[in-house]
């Protein structure tokens, strides 16, 4: 029973306009679109189009040579708050996107769309855009996992890390085998470079905190098998699962943070069993030589070249090259979050977000489903102590506790609001206000029940022991009564 | 398609707790801290690391002046097997026992100031296996000898758990007198019970050692343990094995189980789901790339 506006611009350069559009240029339309989650939720989609003509700026940025160049010069010139997206048509012989490609995807919030095919194919390709730059039917029945019943999720809905207000992340380097690798990873030095500028534009979403630690002698829980063919050890894909637990009872986890934790694991295999490669299902080498784990974390497998001579002294000095593992850390963490670039289609090209590891719509994408997520805990919080609070008449409300439900309240009404209105940014701040409230409320100490006696066992207990007492109590006191009416009558009779 | 139909069978968990709880304490009750100590190693063994096991515990056995092998805890009778061992973590000792912590564990609850460790962080994806052991009667368990806690207060704190997402599946074992009584009065959904003796029967202990004096485990929780024991990570094993465990001729009280809160068919759930640590992973298909020269390097 909640909308989601999404605010677009469809920018028209010159000779893109379609011949067949209803109204003369600029013109707004709204299209909205139903989710329905469960028999009794449903989303609304609203996406708020506005459709107008470029400006002689907008057209001389888009007289660029590339569509990157194109991308970078026109995002002074947009709307940049988050959540909304704008989409530039260009004419179909345009030569900013390449051959074979009809919507080039920036890492901004804007894309540039061939035109073509009349009005009807630009509506269906700006609607599958926005799509995929802000939320999809199955993204939001992902956030609201918990009221969809289960047939109609899919498989790998509830897999993704759920929205917190914090997590923290723990690199951890295994060497097993101290005695022939001496491993040296300048971990600090590569987290400031490149983690940090992901954490810095994920800083929107939730806090993170990260450390890194070095484990000698930590082995994996499963043997490889050695492959003559291409003389190198295998973990077939079917094996991976038994390989975290041995590691992680050595991981450790700090004990101040109540935070999800997730751990990247870089493994350095040892002398005996290298080089070590992972099998995916089909038998084939994996080439990131990494696997990850929903809600868990990544590990690598890092491979260390023979040395040249067979009489090189042991230990060898590693030096392990940051870039190439961060690259497949960060990637591990984007899929972690659920930000996967697979599924797209074949002509969707997509700018890569470089260093900043994420593109600011991607940004978006994250924002969507946490603020919805965020707002459907509030409600399914609040609902639950509402219900624990009738079912326990006698319960003691606390001020701070009723003060929180009231915030908590306050800001997923007025989350849903902004929402509506289409305002992302100042929609998520209020749905973590929300949520940190509601959970501060529900999960406050004074309120378990069995602090609270229901009133039948107050009976049980009292009642055996004041009904002697009072038996011999009340049959006195009725005497004194009767002796005292007994007395005024004799007294009124005397007279 | 056949993928879609394992995926159906199989549980959609992606991590396990335990909250193991032993409710006794003295001497003479020595054979439960050895139940709760060896389902404690069998879960260890099969995966579940410490930071996911609450272990509450009164502790007083291995230290105890009456103990003539002290530092030990045995389960088996010639002293086999030293369930006490060298990493035993556990999280509530001795008065820290209370109804009031269990239920504060259990619905999170929890005043800010707990250390992590003695916390149960599950989410809505977390499968939770739940042990008790100690005396009880028809509807209660008592705890430490001096409170109880009752079958309703139990499905209570469970449905609290349910409200709030704490868990995806349950597995509640209890091995005390009387224990089916404790899992009648459950109603949230995916809870799977088992007790070792019907209302109106007793549990009863297994072997008395001579050496140390004192019956050293429960029968139900022997045969248990001896089925766990030929559990390894990647086994098959299902439900329904568990439920056949100690027949009345070994076991002489009636085990009980209830299925019908549980939404998946009992020879779909593998004993791994809830006594291992299986995680699901996938491989790394993607990679993003950095430019190792443009990377702003920003001095903090």
């Amino acid at each position: 029973q909640f909308q989601l506006a999404v605010p677009v611009a469809v920018v028209f350069a010159a000779g893109s306009v379609p011949g067949d559009l209803p109204e003369p240029l600029p013109f707004r339309d709204v299209q909205e679109m139903e989710i329905s989650v469960n028999l009794r939720t449903s989303i609304t989609s609203r996406y708020e189009m506005v459709y107008r003509r470029t400006t002689a700026e907008e057209e001389a940025a888009l007289d660029a040579a590339t569509a990157r160049e194109a991308d970078a010069a026109l995002r002074p010139l947009q709307d940049a708050s988050l959540g909304s997206l704008t989409m530039y048509v260009v004419p179909e012989t345009s030569s900013l996107l390449p051959q074979g490609i009809s919507v080039y995807v920036g890492k901004h919030r804007s894309a540039l769309v061939r035109a073509g095919g009349g009005l009807a194919a630009l509506r269906t390709r700006l609607r599958q855009l926005t799509q995929v730059m802000s939320f999809t039917a199955s993204s939001i029945a992902a956030a609201l996992s918990d009221r969809v019943p289960d047939s109609q999720l899919s498989p790998d809905a509830r897999r993704h890390l759920k929205s917190s207000l914090g997590y923290e992340i723990t690199f951890s380097l295994l060497n097993p085998d101290p005695k022939s690798h001496a491993v040296d990873w300048d971990i600090e030095d590569a987290v400031n470079r490149y983690v940090q500028p992901v954490l810095d534009k994920l800083s929107l979403v939730a806090n993170f905190s990260v450390d890194s630690q070095i484990l000698y002698y930590a082995v994996l829980g499963v043997t490889p098998r050695f492959d003559k063919e291409s003389s190198s050890f295998l973990l077939s894909a079917h094996s991976l699962p038994h390989v975290i637990n041995p590691v992680e009872a050595r991981l450790g986890s700090s004990a101040a943070s109540l935070y999800p934790v997730l751990n990247f694991l870089l493994y350095v295999p040892e002398r005996s069993h290298s080089p070590l490669y992972i099998q995916d299902k089909d038998g084939a080498p994996v080439s990131t030589n990494a696997f990850h784990s929903p809600r868990w974390g990544g590990i690598m497998v890092y491979n260390v070249e023979a040395p040249a001579s067979p009489q090189a002294s042991l230990p060898l000095h590693v030096d392990v090259d940051m870039v190439r593992v961060m690259e497949v850390f960060l990637a591990q963490l984007r899929l972690l979050f659920g930000l996967s670039r697979e599924e797209l289609p074949s002509d969707f090209l997509l700018e890569s977000p470089g260093n900043e590891g994420l593109a600011d719509w991607e940004l978006d994408r994250l924002l969507w489903t946490h603020a919805v997520e965020n707002i459907a805990t509030v409600s399914t919080t609040l609902t639950s102590l509402a219900q624990l609070l009738d079912k326990i008449g006698n319960i003691v409300i606390k001020d701070d506790v009723a003060s929180e439900v009231y915030r908590a309240v306050a800001s997923a009404q007025s989350a849903v609001a902004e929402l509506a209105a289409g305002h992302l940014h100042s929609a998520f701040q209020a749905s973590k206000e929300a949520v940190t409230s509601s959970e501060r409320a529900f999960f406050d100490p004074s309120l378990l029940h069995l602090l609270y006696f229901p009133d039948d066992q107050k009976f049980a207990i009292y009642i055996p022991l004041f009904l002697p007492m009072a038996v011999p109590i009340l049959l006195s006191l009725a005497k004194i009564v009767r002796e005292a009416r007994q007395r005024k009558k004799e007294a009124t009779k005397m007279d | 398609f056949q993928d879609q139909a394992e995926q159906f069978f199989r549980s959609g968990h992606t991590n396990n707790w335990a909250v193991l709880v032993c409710t006794s304490r003295f001497w003479f009750n020595y054979r439960h801290v050895a139940n709760t100590l060896s389902v404690y190693r069998s879960v260890k063994r099969l995966g579940i690391p410490d930071s996911h096991i609450v272990l509450m515990l009164a502790d007083d056995m291995a230290c105890n002046p009456r103990n003539p092998k002290p530092a030990t805890v045995f389960s088996h009778k010639n002293m086999e097997l030293n369930v006490y061992g060298d990493d035993v973590e556990v999280d509530y000792r001795s008065y820290e026992v209370t109804v009031e912590n269990f239920l504060r564990v259990l619905t999170g609850r929890i005043p800010p100031s707990t250390p992590r460790s003695k916390r149960l962080l599950s989410d809505d994806r977390s499968n939770i296996l739940i042990y008790m052991t100690g005396h009880g009667g028809n509807g209660f368990l008592k705890f430490q000898d001096s409170e109880e806690i009752t079958n309703v207060e139990l499905a209570d704190a469970f449905e609290q758990m349910w409200q709030k997402r704490r868990y995806n599946e349950l597995l509640f074992i209890i091995d005390t007198c009387q224990g089916a009584s404790m899992y009648e009065r459950f109603y949230s959904p995916n809870i799977m019970a088992l007790a070792s003796s019907q209302v109106g029967e007793d549990s009863l202990s297994h072997q008395p050692d001579l050496g140390i004096g004192v019956h050293l485990m429960d029968r139900y929780t022997f045969y248990v343990l001896e089925f766990l024991e030929e559990i390894h990570p990647a086994s098959q094993t299902n439900m329904n094995d568990l439920f056949q465990v100690c027949p009345k001729s070994l076991c002489v009280s009636t085990p009980g189980h209830r299925t019908d809160l549980f939404q998946r068919d009992p020879q779909n759930v593998l004993i791994t789901d809830f006594f291992g640590s299986v995680r699901k992973v996938e491989i790394t298909t993607e990679t993003i790339s950095l430019d190792s020269d443009l990377a702003g390097f920003e001095s903090k």
